[in-house]
């Protein structure tokens, strides 16, 4: 069944559910904003970003205690049930995944300033490629959670394989560069980071599409076994 | 009517069993062909907004409709296959093996003993004065009060606490052997920690004793109950397992109603 949108008769409580909703959107956002930054960041070589990743992954904490602080007071205040009772400890889930994500993230953009020191170096092409799918993957699982979704997370969830398929593909060709150019090895272990990061915010991006399947559903997303 | 699967405890033998029982007061439907089976040594919650027909429903479990001018019962209901309105059922030995709580503890003018003593008595389940004893002794165990109350049988039932006064009516209905005990919203006239001790009681109870409450406190309901039916407008909307009720209610109605979005 999906969320229901008839307005709860304790007008308060209703308020206090779309605060953290509200708060879970633009923890999102910020996020993503945070990775698309860092990517770029990683690709131009650039290490003047870091002020910035910097301020805004203090804002995406803030936002993180203050959605546990909303969740906390929601149970011990209202007791929510049923659907609300599924949104509520989701969007605790989600927002400790976010919070791992945007830490990711500025791990990624500090890449970028050791990059930096570098000649620019082909390799960059294939995190950025792997950053393209993993970016999708954040922004469709967010908006899958914005509009209570779950075909979207389905398929966010399913994408997860192509994103590791591409990060091994990665590594193994980042792998053979190193070996046959001892002068990749300073950049190229830099990048086998940044794909690693990318790597674990797709893990991430799942996590995140599981919460949505059960916010809207009740059920668990579990792997199908019968293949 | 949507999913109202009639069995939510599938091990538990099942007690109580309504076919398209319905109800009406002076020709006014106030419910409307509800069928539920109830399991027994369990718990199970009704809820629903006032007027919903959840109490209604619980008093046609020991036709405590019949007293009603103009009350109209139709349908089957059986308790271990025995139909209840049956013309060769006596109410009052129906409503020994059916023992009812209300919302007010009823508590009769006299001793605590008496309280207790007045159902056997009447029923010709003791003999002689010591057994008695034992079985006042036992349902006053059972009801959690004895260690209370064992030094002042003689005093009046009306002298205890509101939460005392609730588990020597439990007591009461617990001497003459029921069957079901139906309780219509036990609590709502006591304090948190009353309530809570008449919570434990009723889940020790449900070990022995089908039991059905009403209750307008959800929580209430989440706690003390393993299946859950909701009631609206005189119809059963939604039976099954407590945890399911509310975790994932199937029908919009109880959806609404549980979380507190009812206009």
């Amino acid at each position: 069944m999906a969320l229901s949108r008839t307005a709860h008769i304790v007008t308060a409580y209703g308020e206090e559910l779309d605060q953290l909703a509200d708060d879970l959107a633009r923890m999102g956002g910020l996020v993503e904003t945070q990775l698309e930054k860092a990517i770029s960041a990683v690709v131009r070589r650039d290490a003047s970003v870091k002020p910035d990743i910097k301020a805004r992954e203090a804002q995406v904490n803030a936002l993180q205690v203050d959605i546990e602080k909303r969740v906390l007071r929601l149970f011990a205040l209202r007791q929510p049930l049923a659907t609300d009772l599924r949104m509520t400890i989701s969007a605790l889930k989600i927002a400790t995944d976010l919070e791992r994500v945007g830490d990711l993230a500025k791990n990624i953009a500090y890449r970028a300033g050791d990059l930096a020191g570098y000649a620019p170096v082909s390799l960059t092409q294939q995190v950025e490629r792997l950053g393209a799918i993993v970016i999708k993957q954040l922004r469709e699982v967010l908006d899958a959670l914005s509009s209570a979704d779950v075909e979207p997370a389905v398929r966010v969830w399913h994408s997860d394989d192509e994103v590791d398929e591409r990060y091994n593909t990665l590594v193994r060709e980042m792998l053979m560069s190193m070996t046959e150019d001892s002068g990749l090895v300073g950049p190229g272990v830099h990048i086998l980071f940044v794909a690693k990061n990318l790597e674990r915010i797709g893990d991430h991006a799942t996590n995140i599409a599981e919460a949505v399947h059960f916010m809207v559903t009740a059920s668990p997303l579990v792997e199908d076994t019968s293949h | 009517m949507t999913d109202t699967s009639p069995n939510p405890a599938a091990e538990l033998p099942i007690k109580v069993v309504a076919r398209d029982v319905t109800v009406s007061y002076s020709g006014k439907q106030a419910l409307h062909d509800v069928s539920i089976e109830i399991p027994d040594r369990s718990v199970t919650a009704f809820i629903g907004p006032s007027g919903c027909g959840k109490s209604t429903f619980l008093r046609c479990l020991n036709r405590m409709n019949d007293t009603i001018d103009g009350a109209k019962v139709g349908g089957s209901l059986t308790i271990d296959g025995q139909e209840i309105n049956d013309k060769s059922i006596d109410p009052v030995v129906l409503r020994a093996s059916v023992g009812m709580v209300f919302q007010k503890p009823n508590p009769f003018p006299k001793s605590i003993y008496d309280n207790v003593a007045y159902g056997p008595r009447i029923h010709g389940l003791a003999l002689t004065r010591p057994e008695l004893d034992e079985i006042v002794e036992n349902a006053l165990r059972k009801a959690g009060l004895w260690e209370e109350v064992s030094d002042r049988l003689n005093h009046p039932g009306t002298s205890l606490s509101g939460g005392q006064q609730q588990r020597l009516v439990i007591a009461r209905a617990i001497a003459v052997n029921p069957e079901v005990i139906l309780m219509d919203e036990p609590c709502s006239a006591l304090d948190p920690i009353a309530t809570a001790r008449i919570e434990e009681l009723i889940d020790e109870l449900r070990e022995n004793y089908c039991i059905i409450i009403v209750t307008h406190s959800m929580q209430q309901a989440a706690r003390v109950s393993q299946q859950t039916a909701f009631f609206h407008m005189g119809n059963l909307v939604e039976y099954g397992p407590t945890e399911d009720i509310f975790t994932n209610p199937r029908d919009t109605r109880t959806q609404d109603y549980i979380t507190g979005r009812f206009g």
